[in-house]
C-alpha cells in the first residue's frame, strides 16, 4: 500500500521554482530516501508532506489524507525530526519525552509505560534527570529520534538527522531506523550523506529541484555502472549541469 | 486542552529554570520602580543661594530668613557688588544669587513697589527653573502674611493650588509612566524573544508539524507571560502606593482590567514582533528602538508632548504607552471612571486588535 502518495507536485517562492512536478510514491514501511545536493529541494518537499509548507500545485496524499485539506489529521499520524537539533536543552530528558507524548495526546499511563521501556533501551534510566544541554551530542540525536516516534506515528519525517554526527553514532542511528520499521513505521529520511542513501530500500536523487532518477540503491549502481551511490550522485549531478550548458 | 496545558508548563519550566529571565521578570521592575522613584524625582533641595543686599534693611533681612530656613535653600553667604555673581557661579558657590535694590523698605512703604531681583545659574536649566520658582513662591507668601500690616493701595493675589499633586512630586508622574513602560517592555519583549528562541534553536518546526494549532502554540507561550505581567503590575502598584505614596483614588478593578488590556496588546505586539524576526537578537532589537526608546522619548512619560514637533505628536499618538499613561493617571491619582477614560481605552482595544490580526496573518503567511 502507499503511504504516501505525490503526482506533479509544484512549489515556486516568486518566480523560483523549488519543486518542479514531483511523481513519486512511497510504500508501507520502507525506508525511503531523499539525496541531493544542498538547494536541490529536499526539505521543501518534506515540508510540504509535513503540512508545514502549502504546496502550489500537485495531488498530494500522506497517510491516506489530503494534504490541502486534512493537515491536522495527517500532523496526528506523523513524527518529525528537524535539520536543526530540536529537543529542548533546558528541559530533562524526561521532560522532553512527556512534553511531546502529551502534544501528540498521548495517555499518562502509555507514557509513563513507554518511557521506562525507551530509557531502558538506549540505555538512558540513569540520566533521565540530567537537562538536554549536559548529555552529549550523539545521545541527544538519538534520543530526539526516539522522541519523534514515541506516539507511534505511521510515518516519520527526518530531515538530514545525521548532520554534525561521528561516524559511529550514525551507524547506531541507522540501527534505530531500522528497528522503527520492524515496528510498521515508514521512514522518509533526507540526506546528503551519500553513503546513508545505501541503508535506504529506495533513493530519490533530486537535481535542481527535479527528480533526477528513482530507485534501489542496487538498480541505481547497475544502471549507472557505478561502484556506490556517490559515484551514482556524481553522474546524475554531472549530467543536470551539461544539459544547463547547451 | 491536556496537550495545551502540558505545553504551557513546558513554558513556565523555561522561565523559572533561566536566572536571566527571571532577572529581567522579577528584578527589573523592583529596580527600576526604586531607581526612578528616587532619582527622578524632579524635587530639588539644598541650592546654595547667596545674599546681595543693598539695603540691609529689616525687611529684606527677614526675607532672607525665610529663604534660607524654608528647608530649600542654603545660605551661601554675602556679596558686595554685582561683580561677585560671576565669580561665585564660576566657582559653584552658589546657584542662585537674590538681590535687593537700594532703600528695599522705604520704597516699599512710600512707593508701594520694589524689586527683588533672582539671579541664577541656568547652566542646569531645570533647577534653575525650580530654583527661581521656589524663592518667588517664599517672598510673595511672605507678603501676603506681611499685607494685613502693611496696608497698600491695592493688591493683586494670586492663589494657585496644583490638584492632583498638590506637592508637585515627580514620584506621582513616574510610576505611572513606569508602570506603562516596565509592563509593555516585560511583555513584548520577553514574548518576542521567546518565540523567537523556538526558531532560532529549530524547536519551532516540530511543534509546526505537531497536532498543536498555531493558535495554541502562540497561546501557550503567551500565557505564562499574561499571569506574570499582571503579577508586576500589581507589584508595580504597591511600591508605588505603599512606598512611594502615589494615591490610588480611582477604582482598583477598573485600574486591573485596563492593565490586563494594556498587558494583552503588549503581548500582542510581542508576538508580531517574533512573527517577522528569526532571531532571538533581532527580536531584542526591534524590542528595544521600536519600543522601548519611543516609549521613552515621545510617549509623554518624561517630555510633555505639547512641546514635541507636530511630527513628534503624531507620532506619540501611535505609542499604546501615551493612552495608557493617561488612563492610569486618570484613574490613580483623579479617580477618573470609565466615563471618561473610555476614548483611551478603545484606542488600545483598537490597537490589540490590530496586532493581534497581523500576527495571525504574519503566522499563516509563513506557513503558505
Amino acid at each position: 500500500m502507499d503511504i504516501i502518495r505525490v503526482k506533479d507536485l509544484v512549489k515556486k517562492f516568486g518566480s523560483f521554482v523549488a519543486n518542479d512536478h514531483l511523481t513519486f510514491h512511497v510504500e508501507e514501511g520502507e525506508i525511503f530516501g531523499f539525496l541531493g545536493a544542498n538547494g536541490a529541494g529536499k526539505t521543501t518537499v518534506m515540508r510540504i508532506l509535513c503540512g508545514l509548507s502549502a504546496p502550489t500545485s500537485g495531488e498530494i496524499m500522506v497517510a491516506g489524507y489530503n494534504v490541502y485539506k486534512e493537515r491536522e489529521k495527517i500532523k496526528q499520524n506523523i513524527g518529525y525530526m528537524s535539520q536543526k537539533f530540536s529537543l529542548y536543552e533546558d528541559l530533562t530528558v524526561s521532560e522532553n519525552i512527556r512534553l511531546y507524548a502529551g502534544i501528540y495526546g498521548m495517555r499518562k499511563k502509555e507514557i509513563l509505560n513507554r518511557e521506562d521501556e525507551l530509557l531502558e533501551r538506549l540505555k538512558m534510566e540513569e540520566i533521565k534527570n540530567k537537562f538536554i544541554r549536559d548529555i552529549p551530542l550523539g545521545w541527544r540525536q538519538k534520543l530526539a529520534f526516539s522522541v519523534a516516534i514515541f506516539h507511534q506515528p505511521r510515518i516519520v519525517f527526518l530531515d538530514e538527522p545525521t548532520g554534525g554526527v561521528d561516524p559511529i553514532t550514525r551507524r547506531q542511528f541507522w540501527e534505530m531506523i531500522h528497528e522503527a520499521t520492524k515496528e510498521g513505521i515508514t521512514v522518509f529520511v533526507t540526506t546528503h550523506y551519500m553513503d546513508e542513501a545505501e541503508y535506504c530500500d529506495r533513493v530519490t536523487i533530486m537535481v535542481d529541484g527535479r527528480i533526477a532518477d528513482l530507485d534501489t540503491p542496487r538498480k541505481l549502481k547497475e544502471k549507472y555502472n557505478a561502484k556506490n551511490m556517490n559515484e551514482v550522485f556524481l553522474k546524475l549531478a554531472r549530467k543536470a549541469k551539461n544539459g544547463d550548458d547547451k | 486542552m491536556k496537550r495545551f496545558l502540558g505545553f504551557v508548563r513546558k513554558e513556565f519550566r523555561h522561565i523559572f529554570r533561566d536566572p536571566r529571565t527571571l532577572g529581567i521578570l522579577f528584578g527589573l521592575p523592583v529596580v527600576m520602580i526604586v531607581l526612578f522613584g528616587y532619582v527622578v524625582s524632579s524635587d530639588v533641595k539644598d541650592i546654595r543661594i547667596a545674599i546681595l543686599d543693598h539695603s540691609k534693611d529689616p525687611t529684606s533681612r527677614e526675607i532672607v530668613r525665610k529663604i534660607t530656613s524654608s528647608g530649600y535653600f542654603i545660605y551661601a553667604g554675602d556679596l558686595q557688588s554685582e561683580k561677585e555673581i560671576a565669580e561665585v557661579f564660576e566657582s559653584g558657590e552658589a546657584k542662585i544669587v537674590l538681590m535687593f535694590g537700594q532703600d528695599f523698605e522705604t520704597r516699599i512703604k512710600t512707593e508701594s513697589t520694589a524689586s527683588i531681583r533672582l539671579v541664577a545659574d541656568a547652566s542646569d536649566a531645570n533647577s534653575a527653573q525650580l530654583a527661581v520658582n521656589y524663592a518667588q513662591a517664599i517672598i510673595s507668601s511672605y507678603f501676603l502674611s506681611k499685607s494685613e500690616e502693611i496696608s497698600l493701595p491695592w493688591q493683586i493675589n494670586v492663589k494657585s493650588r496644583m490638584m492632583y499633586n498638590e506637592e508637585l512630586s515627580g514620584v506621582y508622574m513616574v510610576v505611572p509612566g513606569l508602570m506603562a513602560l516596565i509592563l509593555i517592555l516585560i511583555s513584548a519583549l520577553m514574548t518576542s524573544v521567546t518565540i523567537a528562541r523556538e526558531k532560532e534553536f529549530g524547536t519551532m518546526e516540530p511543534l509546526l508539524a505537531s497536532p498543536l494549532k498555531a493558535i495554541e502554540i502562540i497561546l501557550g507561550k503567551v500565557t505564562p507571560y499574561v499571569l506574570l505581567s499582571f503579577v508586576n503590575a500589581v507589584t508595580i502598584i504597591l511600591l508605588g502606593v505603599f512606598v512611594f505614596h502615589v494615591p490610588l483614588v480611582g477604582s482598583i478593578a477598573l485600574l486591573l482590567a485596563e492593565s490586563m488590556l494594556y498587558i494583552t496588546l503588549s503581548l500582542s505586539i510581542g508576538v508580531f514582533i517574533s512573527a517577522v524576526s528569526n532571531t532571538q537578537q533581532s527580536a531584542m532589537m526591534i524590542s528595544m528602538f521600536g519600543l522601548m526608546l519611543p516609549t521613552i522619548l515621545i510617549s509623554g512619560f518624561i517630555f510633555p508632548i505639547e512641546n514635541m514637533p507636530t511630527i513628534l505628536q503624531w507620532f506619540s499618538a501611535l505609542m499604546p504607552v501615551r493612552w495608557f499613561i493617561i488612563i492610569i493617571k486618570g484613574i490613580m491619582l483623579k479617580g477618573t471612571g470609565l466615563a471618561f477614560v473610555w476614548k483611551e481605552t478603545l484606542i488600545l482595544l483598537g490597537m490589540t486588535l490590530f496586532f493581534i490580526l497581523m500576527a495571525v496573518r504574519r503566522f499563516k503567511t509563513r506557513l503558505e
